[in-house]
């Protein structure tokens, strides 16, 4: 299952006193077709997180809208999984446990439970660690489980924030690659969220950039790296190489931008 | 350690019992260096073996006492003191600080009285209990439940604020309401602040209880310490004091081994 993401004209901003409020997206406006994997990246303080959190239903936009599957929504709901950088499972359950509770929360019967957390446990890999608590799992381990979680739900669509960011990078890579291979099998609309170009690049269909002050989408970009076979080294393309420096100087000239706006306002 | 190495050269099971040995020993050093010392300075002469009879005589008198009887009722006379002023205590004083933590408004409404409560010393309230309930074993247990019930609730309080603000977000994603994100995620969450505060509730207890005991009863702990000491018993005075000892730790234990099978997701910190 997977279902198609709009977001239109959404503006959030945070009250800071009584004197202002600072806009954190302003007008953001994007579609993520079903199925589709999308990358955001963007530099820090351009509103990522705000955006995922308001696409996922745990604020609210202070207008605009957003519509998973043609539907608006309305606060959180098991149709979206989240997975967040810092991995989030609960400490006093096991890794097994920790799958089961999404599936507790959706209502399915417990002996179903037990069966369906096993399956999406074997399907990152770490059928053996299933009474394993988080404490005893790295970090790499630890964001498979919650990847699995975010699955076991079958969400329509799947939130991604940073979730590859504290991980080192030959962890970071498989995890790269075992992501594009399930997201090929299952099928579900992926929203991808980065600090790495590279990171974007290589796991989206499409790649959007953000710029911050306030926060918004600047340009969508299609990638057309040929990737037929995960084996290879496509990051070494000269597609790869020609999107990576447009991408990287777009961002840099936002900020060369915004530099030079402080210095005229001076 | 280069001993330990060279043992462990010889086999597992050789320096497996080195090992549990040097354990043994690391343990109970101090505590045997500790009663040897009582032993002999009472019967070297540096101290008055009037005020500090050796060790050996103080246990003599535990023996005789435990003997009669009169060990075994005043310490399940405390005991039992302790331990239900202390269920009560708990009982009372999770659901508190859950209400407190969980809810902002009950939090703000009941602060500045807990506050209030909580930095009056419970002694200081021991006549006005006594006033109150009487000298029988309602105003004990409840000086008990005054004293423990406040590292309870403050320490649940906490527990329940300072819930990781990630693992609600992500509860609240998988479409949890308030009550079942309390249940499900605040409360396990909060277990281990929970018993930081009946650990230190535990200690209290006796605390509390043998001088509630001292000032007015006709069994107990602490009245046996306070009145051997009247009638110049001496060792017996010791005794009570090292059971005394004996039923602290034993309480502490108890928490301690409850509190590792509820909190065992955490790993051995």
């Amino acid at each position: 299952m997977s279902a198609s993401i709009s977001v239109r004209n959404v503006v959030k901003a945070f009250h800071l006193n009584r004197r202002g409020h600072f806009v954190v997206l302003d007008d953001v406006s994007f579609d993520v077709a079903a199925g589709e994997f999308v990358a955001l990246v963007g530099p820090s303080g351009c509103g990522k997180t705000t955006l995922l959190d308001l696409i996922g239903g745990l604020t609210r936009a202070d207008r605009g809208q957003i519509l998973i599957g043609g539907r608006e929504i309305d606060g959180p709901g098991l149709d979206r999984g989240i997975v967040f950088q810092q991995y989030a499972l609960f400490p006093w359950k096991t890794a097994l446990g920790n799958i089961e509770f999404g599936l507790e929360a959706k209502g399915i019967a417990r002996r179903e439970r037990a069966e369906r957390a096993r399956r999406f446990l074997d399907l990152v890999g770490l059928g053996a660690f299933a009474d394993r608590y988080p404490h005893e799992l790295s970090g790499g381990m630890k964001q498979r489980v919650a990847i699995a979680r975010a699955l076991s739900y079958e969400p329509d669509v799947l939130l991604m924030d940073e979730p590859f960011a504290a991980l080192d990078a030959q962890t970071r890579e498989s995890l790269q690659d075992e992501l594009l291979s399930i997201w090929q099998r299952t099928g579900t609309t992926v929203v991808f969220i980065t600090h790495s170009i590279d990171e974007a690049i290589y796991l989206g269909q499409r790649v959007l950039v953000m710029a911050a002050g306030p926060g918004r989408v600047t340009h969508t970009l299609p990638v057309h790296v040929p990737r037929g076979d995960l084996s290879e080294d496509i990051r070494s393309t000269p597609e790869f190489v020609r999107l990576r420096h447009e991408i990287w100087q777009l961002i840099r000239q936002r900020r060369g931008n915004a530099q030079w706006q402080v210095a005229q306002a001076a | 350690m280069s001993t330990l190495s060279v043992e462990s050269k010889r086999g597992i099971s050789a320096s497996t019992v080195w090992l549990a040995a040097w354990r043994a020993a690391r343990g109970s050093v101090a505590v045997v260096a500790f009663l040897a010392l009582w032993e002999v300075l009472p019967r070297a002469g540096w101290v008055d073996p009037v005020f500090l009879p050796p060790f050996s005589v103080v246990l003599h008198a535990l023996f005789e006492m435990a003997a009669s009887g009169e060990l075994g009722a005043n310490l399940l006379a405390s005991a039992v003191r302790a331990a239900s002023g202390f269920a009560i205590a708990v009982a009372l004083g999770v659901p508190l600080g859950l209400l407190i933590g969980w809810y902002r408004t009950v939090g703000d409404l009941l602060n500045p009285l807990l506050e209030i409560f909580r930095n009056t010393a419970p002694l200081a309230l021991l006549p006005v209990f006594v006033l109150v309930l009487g000298m029988g074993e309602t105003s004990k247990i409840s000086m008990v439940v005054y004293s423990c019930i406040w590292p309870v609730v403050l320490n649940t309080v906490s527990g329940v604020r300072n819930v990781d603000a990630l693992l609600i977000r992500s509860a609240r994603s998988m479409g949890l309401g308030p009550l079942r994100l309390f249940v499900k995620v605040v409360l396990p969450a909060s277990v281990p602040a929970v018993f930081t505060g009946i650990r230190v509730a535990g200690a209290y207890s006796i605390l509390v209880l043998i001088a509630a005991e001292m000032v007015g009863a006709k069994a107990g702990l602490g009245y046996l310490v306070n009145y051997s000491q009247y009638t110049f018993e001496i060792p017996k005075m010791y005794a009570g004091i090292v059971t005394l000892a004996a039923l602290g730790l034993a309480f502490n234990h108890a928490v301690v081994f409850v509190e590792r099978r509820l909190t065992a997701w955490q790993g051995v910190r």
